[in-house]
């Protein structure tokens, strides 16, 4: 056939030695790579974390900080607590890996990846002693989660990416699981935008807080046609209700009186989080002085003081806890290094 | 070296060549090595494209702790630039009578791209690296495809191109495993399933440079290659042919019926408490379902026609929907769901680069193909961007019945349309092949 035509017996030969010699190499490089990436895995697992540690076999008394160690060593990517007066001490480890926690006084929400050939993910409440009490699959990768301030309610983000960023684009399924049963995906809630039902196509709802004191009332993120709202849902009615333009991720304060969360002034490609602070009572917002861009669910320290992980730029896969007070002029501070996903236990 | 697999029912093994209307069962099928190379040279760079999308979003937002929403927005206009560059490279191909070096470019690209991986850390790196390697699966598409063809026997066209895309289909299959694997060993480990995918990829351009021939242009360039050298003209064009044109008519109208796969995913994971757990296996069964069937379906193309099983694929498809839709939370329908899919993909994707071929000239061959493709990727999009809109008006279980009385209307037409579509040139292809 024409193939053979196009090149001599010897140049075919030197062709295909070529070819075996690249397969080889490259071969042997990646498999040497992957190798070598084994050993310093099983090194770091096995090797005495980077920071102080103790073993967490049972939660500590409130308050407390509940946090995911992203320091290298043993207990990497494992749930983790300090005592809230000394967030720098040694950090007292579970034996949990957890994406996302969120903490009360007597129960832990984790949500995890089970990693294999089939990797999964799953939601995980544990008790005062990490003893598993439920769990249940979840569609998609950790993002969000949280729990009511009485215990009975817990809600949780995921993307639901598909297999491929060519076969999906981005979507999220958040729920809230209630003592008889689960409220099933916020997207089929009703969303009402200036008192209209909202019939937009590319709806996503994402990261639920819990009013304190309210049994029916949560806040979210809901998103439709390139637009963000602050909404208030009820779980009687099952509405979701837009209250404000361009707030994500929002966050209760203890006092309820206030909303921290990420703004996007960055546009929908080029996102850049601002802090801001909400005042609920006079819709009053405050931009924050933090520049870099915040892209988390934002946790209140107290009061007057929120948290947030960001990642560690020198280290993927680190990241670190930083504290910011809610006055004007108020400047980040690291609040625990090697850590994500705070949560503050009282 | 010469690899040869004849085909054992096949017969005597005698003169493949001049038999333009000789019937697939009168010649035995051989495959050619050009197409068993290109095959292997799909597989691998899909085990090369596919570890990494499949663990990507895993990457971007656990790992780095960026954000994917972006990402949705990125893969649109991905997507549309795609379809874009397709057509352009088919033209390209078709001009220069080369193309072997139009692929190889492609695929060069989406190599390059992989070692970006390597260094990548922001979004927008992240983005552009992506953004690369879709250009380059847009490009080397067509070309490819026309080597195929040029390769083929006439009579066992749709066959071989079940042949590629069964081995296409294995690396698409074995790729996210891999990643998965070497993730279950070492957790942290994406830097690792970066390195592994930058391997196949090399040696799927190692293999495209160094074993593929350049079929040269006198196999390509017949007497149209003259006319219409202007790019957007020249798509233009094929609406006049009497067989393309009618092909991508019907394309298009079927196109515009079929929702992303995505949608029937998550309809079987709001049914089926499996589905949940189990997400990424739909995508895994769909796969394998296609790639167990690409051969049998077109063998049977080949036997019975390409049109018919083109439409039988719409059909299969058209049941996805009704079972999708249908108030059934088990195990079997879903199974069900994923098996119709894959005959879905079976019938009508290497179906349709056999068809577009068969009905182009030579000289254009890889435009012929890349129109074709464009047209159902473009109104694909459309349907899925349409469905999403049905999906919140009336719920998921009606807005698939909706669909599928669509598609039972675009098939119907389709089969009008496709009534009296016949072969361009017969003669030019089975000479050159």
């Amino acid at each position: 056939m024409r193939d053979r035509a196009s090149a001599g017996a010897g140049g075919q030969k030197v062709r295909w030695g070529a070819l075996l010699v690249v397969t080889v190499v490259v071969l042997v490089a990646a498999g040497v790579y992957a190798v070598g990436a084994y050993q310093r895995f099983e090194d770091s697992r096995t090797a005495a974390s980077s920071v102080g540690t103790s073993a967490g076999v049972k939660l500590p008394g409130a308050p407390f900080v509940l946090f995911r160690n992203t320091a290298s060593g043993q207990g990497y990517g494992n749930a983790a607590t300090v005592p809230l007066s000394d967030p720098g001490g040694t950090r007292a480890i579970s034996g949990q890996e957890c994406d996302r926690v969120y903490g009360s006084p007597e129960q832990v929400v984790c949500l995890r990846t089970n990693r294999g050939l089939v990797t999964s993910f799953e939601a995980k409440v544990f008790d005062h002693d990490w003893e598993q009490q439920r769990a249940w699959p979840l569609p998609g990768i950790p993002s969000r989660t949280r729990i009511s301030p009485d215990g009975s309610m817990i809600a949780t983000t995921v993307f639901v990416t598909g297999h491929s960023y060519a076969t999906a684009g981005f979507s999220t399924a958040t729920e809230i699981s209630l003592p008889g049963g689960t409220t099933g995906n916020l997207e089929d809630f009703a969303l009402l935008v200036n008192g209209e039902r909202l019939q937009a196509t590319d709806r996503n709802i994402w990261g639920v807080t819990f009013a304190p004191g309210q049994a029916d009332a949560f806040y979210a993120t809901a998103a439709a046609s390139g637009r963000i709202w602050l909404v208030r849902g009820s779980l009687s009615a099952k509405t979701l209700t837009a209250v404000h333009d361009n707030v994500e991720c929002p966050s209760i304060s203890p006092d309820g009186t206030r909303i921290a969360y990420k703004k996007n002034d960055g546009g929908a490609l080029a996102a850049h989080w601002n802090v801001a602070v909400l005042d609920l009572a006079s819709g009053r917002e405050t931009v924050l002085g933090e520049k870099r861009s915040v892209d988390d669910q934002i946790e209140w320290l107290d009061d007057r003081n929120l948290l947030y992980g960001l990642p560690d730029e020198s280290s993927d896969g680190d990241s670190n806890i930083w504290k910011l007070g809610t006055d004007a002029g108020a400047q980040p501070s690291v609040f625990i290094a090697h850590g994500w996903s705070p949560s503050v236990v009282r | 070296m010469y690899i040869s697999l004849s085909d054992r029912s096949g017969g005597k093994r005698d003169k493949p060549q001049g038999m333009g209307t000789a019937l697939s069962s009168e010649v035995p099928f051989r495959l050619s090595p050009v197409i068993l190379w290109l095959g292997i040279v799909s597989m691998v760079t899909d085990v090369s494209s596919e570890s990494v999308s499949a663990i990507l979003p895993l990457y971007v937002t656990g790992f780095l702790g960026l954000s994917t929403i972006a990402f949705g927005v990125i893969d649109g206009i991905n997507q549309g630039a795609s379809a874009i560059v397709r057509i352009a490279a088919g033209w390209a191909a078709d001009r220069t009578g080369h193309p072997k070096r139009i692929a190889l470019a492609g695929y060069g690209l989406s190599m390059l791209a992989r070692i970006g991986f390597l260094f990548a850390g922001g979004f927008w790196a992240i983005a552009a690296i992506v953004t690369a390697d879709r250009i380059g699966k847009g490009i080397r598409t067509a070309p490819r495809d026309a080597l195929i063809s040029v390769s083929a026997q006439p009579q066992h066209l749709a066959r071989s191109f079940g042949v590629h895309r069964m081995l296409d289909n294995i690396g698409a299959a074995a790729g996210p495993l891999i990643a998965f694997f070497v993730l279950l060993m070492i957790p942290n480990g994406f830097s690792t399933v970066f390195v592994v995918s930058l391997a196949f990829a090399v040696i799927g351009v190692a293999v495209l440079g160094l074993v593929v021939p350049d079929i040269q242009a006198k196999a390509l360039k017949g007497s149209g290659a003259r006319e219409g050298h202007r790019l957007f003209a020249f798509s233009w064009s094929h609406l006049k042919e009497p067989g393309l044109g009618k092909l991508l008519i019907a394309a298009g109208l079927l196109g515009l019926a079929t929702i992303g796969d995505g949608f029937i995913y998550l309809v079987l994971q709001d049914r089926d408490s499996f589905a949940v757990q189990w997400f990424p296996l739909l995508f895994v069964g769909t796969n394998v379902v296609f790639l167990a069937l690409a051969i049998p379906m077109g063998r049977l193309a080949d036997r019975v026609g390409k049109i018919p099983v083109f439409v039988a694929g719409h059909v299969a498809l058209l049941t996805t929907y009704l079972l999708a839709a249908a108030p059934f939370g088990v195990l079997w329908a879903t199974v069900g769901c994923l098996v119709l899919l894959g005959a879905f993909y079976a019938g009508t994707d290497g179906v349709l680069a056999a068809l577009a071929s068969q009905l182009t000239p030579s000289g254009k061959l890889a435009t012929g193909i890349a129109s074709a493709q464009t047209v159902v990727a473009l109104t694909r999009m459309l349907a899925s961007a349409g469905f999403g809109v049905l999906w919140y008006a009336v719920g998921a279980s009606t807005a698939m019945l909706l669909a599928g009385a669509l598609l039972a209307g675009a098939v119907l037409a389709v089969v009008f349309i496709l009534r009296g579509a016949k072969r361009a040139v017969p003669a030019d292809v089975s000479d050159d092949a």
